[in-house]
């Protein structure tokens, strides 16, 4: 271990022993004050200038700061604040009826329909899939559509290429650039290992989604973490070999295409009494179910992009 | 009363996590930490949810081998509900996060008073 | 299998507990990390398989790393040598 390394642990030790005061102050520092890397020459004449006024506002802001924080009745407003809250919510839920009974309000005919028609009508076996992916299938949809938006949001946010000069992007690039994952030597054995472990361990829940606990969603976390961990061990330019902007356009677009037109075809012809020639197979095989595996597929595919692209937004600003 | 409290502990620590993850929301002046309670809130959603659909002494909702009576299966309705919001709910905390990366570049602070205080003095 | 649910849930509740009360952001979010892991056991008590997974993946794994990196963000992650050039150069 190098000397900076070493020196990382001095906060911490330090910690354990002053019991948690010494790193409030640095984190409260790092917290209020301005990153002296980002300040440029004329910024600091410009304050030179308003130096009296400046101090005058900032005095003002100290005090509004501190009005609040660290009071003794706001503490207080919050503690009980939260107690009134628990208590009034805790009565309530004491007058529901007994937890685990078997007679309990919700255990009702629609259950009771499910629980027996899944095996028959669509071929799961697991039938919490079964529910999502078939009776409930428009459910899954717009909540696949969410998952997009949400990294749409997160490009527009948060992308390099939204500044305007090309000086301020360039210097955007370098600081980013700057918190590239260094060669560790832990991280990396230990990645060499598990990634391809994680990857095949989620395409696996993916595939089985329809015969036991897993599916799309669970399958497509696991995918898009072990997606991130490679990117952490190796760097950046490992993973853009493979995962690159347009990897991530191509496969959301066409799994969401893919996944309407499908559920479309599926919900116009069962609406209209029609016959989707469709098979269902034997309920316990890995070819059946209809159209499970394929959404399945689908599904994972768009929640393994969506993680991964959240997390390489945050860390590079960029695919 | 106490054995009432044992018996629904499960939807008491879900309405207990609302509760601090509420409080947390609105009063604390940190910014990560409204997100944090955010996230707590719905934790706390989801349990209490999926522990309405459990039955005890019965089975997870995976048919074993030709049992298709629906009193041998937990309810399965409750937990398709909480699978979806489970992976919502992390997209709304990225695109959360994402907003405060962008505030904290922009004003360089974290406090909401603060940031306040300096768009109010922009704005003048 | 009540004793460990019972103590499971009591464990959830003190760390939501702590992630309230401490000033470090680096602590809340390492225990909002934990409280999401022993989450992820109670969904299996309380026999939903699905859950657990997605809850082990997702709420104990992406969304904390997701916090992770807001944090080196907004710089509330500091290491010592960054502070001693900062200290060199002011």
């Amino acid at each position: 271990m190098n000397r900076k390394k070493r020196d990382a642990f001095a906060p911490f030790l330090n910690w354990l022993e002053n019991g948690g005061n010494a790193l409030d102050a640095e984190m409260q520092d790092a917290l209020r004050e301005h990153d002296p890397k980002e300040a440029l020459p004329e910024k600091t004449k410009k304050a030179k200038k308003k130096a009296v006024p400046a101090q005058k506002d900032k005095a003002r802001e100290e005090r509004a700061r501190k009005a609040y924080a660290d009071s003794w009745w706001y503490r207080l407003l919050a503690v009980v604040t939260a107690v009134t809250l628990i208590w009034l919510l805790m009565e309530a839920v004491l007058q529901m009826p007994k937890f685990g009974a078997a007679d309990t309000l919700i255990d009702s005919e629609l259950t009771e329909f499910y629980v027996e028609h899944t095996k028959e009508e669509t071929g799961a076996m697991n039938i919490v899939t079964g529910i999502i992916l078939d009776y409930r299938g428009f459910d899954t949809l717009g909540e696949s559509h969410v998952l997009f938006i949400a990294v749409c949001t997160v490009l527009l946010m948060l992308s390099i290429y939204g500044e305007r000069d090309e000086e301020s992007r360039l210097k955007r690039w370098e600081e980013e650039r700057h918190y590239e994952p260094e060669h560790d030597v832990i991280l990396q054995s230990a990645a060499r290992l598990l990634t391809p472990l994680i990857l095949i361990f989620g395409l696996y829940i993916i595939v089985n989604g329809h015969l036991s606990p897993g599916g799309g969603f669970s399958g497509g976390a696991v995918l898009g973490a072990g997606l991130i961990l490679y990117q952490n061990a190796f760097g950046y330019e490992k993973i853009e070999r493979f995962f690159t902007y347009k990897t991530f356009r191509w496969v959301s677009v066409c799994s969401l295409l893919f996944y309407s037109l499908a559920k479309g075809y599926h919900f116009f012809t069962g609406a209209n009494h029609l016959d989707s020639h469709i098979p269902i197979g034997t309920p316990g095989n890995i070819l059946s179910g209809g159209l499970l595996l394929p959404l399945n597929f689908v599904v994972g595919c768009v929640v393994a992009c969506t993680m991964y692209a959240l997390f390489t937004m945050f860390r590079k600003g960029e695919f | 009363m106490l054995s009432q409290v044992y018996s629904h502990l499960d939807e008491l620590t879900a309405v207990a996590l609302f509760g601090i993850g509420f409080t947390l929301l609105l009063l604390d002046k940190n910014l990560m930490k409204k997100i944090i309670g955010f996230s707590m809130m719905d934790s706390g959603i989801y349990l209490f949810l999926a522990s309405y659909g459990y039955i005890e002494s019965r089975l997870a909702p995976i048919y074993a081998e030709d049992v298709s009576e629906s009193s041998a299966y937990v309810n399965p309705l409750p937990a398709g509900l909480v699978l979806t919001g489970i992976v919502v709910g992390v997209s709304v905390t990225a695109v959360m996060l994402g907003l405060t990366i962008r505030l904290y570049e922009r004003y360089h602070s974290l406090d909401i008073d603060e940031i306040a205080e300096k768009i109010r003095r922009e704005g003048k | 299998m009540e004793a460990l649910n019972v103590i499971l849930l009591l464990f959830i509740i003190a760390c939501a507990l702590a992630v309230a009360l401490t000033k470090n952001l680096l602590a809340a979010v390492i225990t909002f990390m934990a409280q999401g892991l022993a989450m992820s056991v109670v969904w299996m008590l309380l026999e939903s398989p699905d859950l657990a997974i997605t809850e082990a993946a997702v709420g104990a794994g992406v969304s904390s790393i997701l916090m992770f990196a807001a944090l080196k963000k907004i710089h509330a992650i500091r290491e010592k040598g960054e502070a001693e050039d900062e200290q060199e150069e002011t």
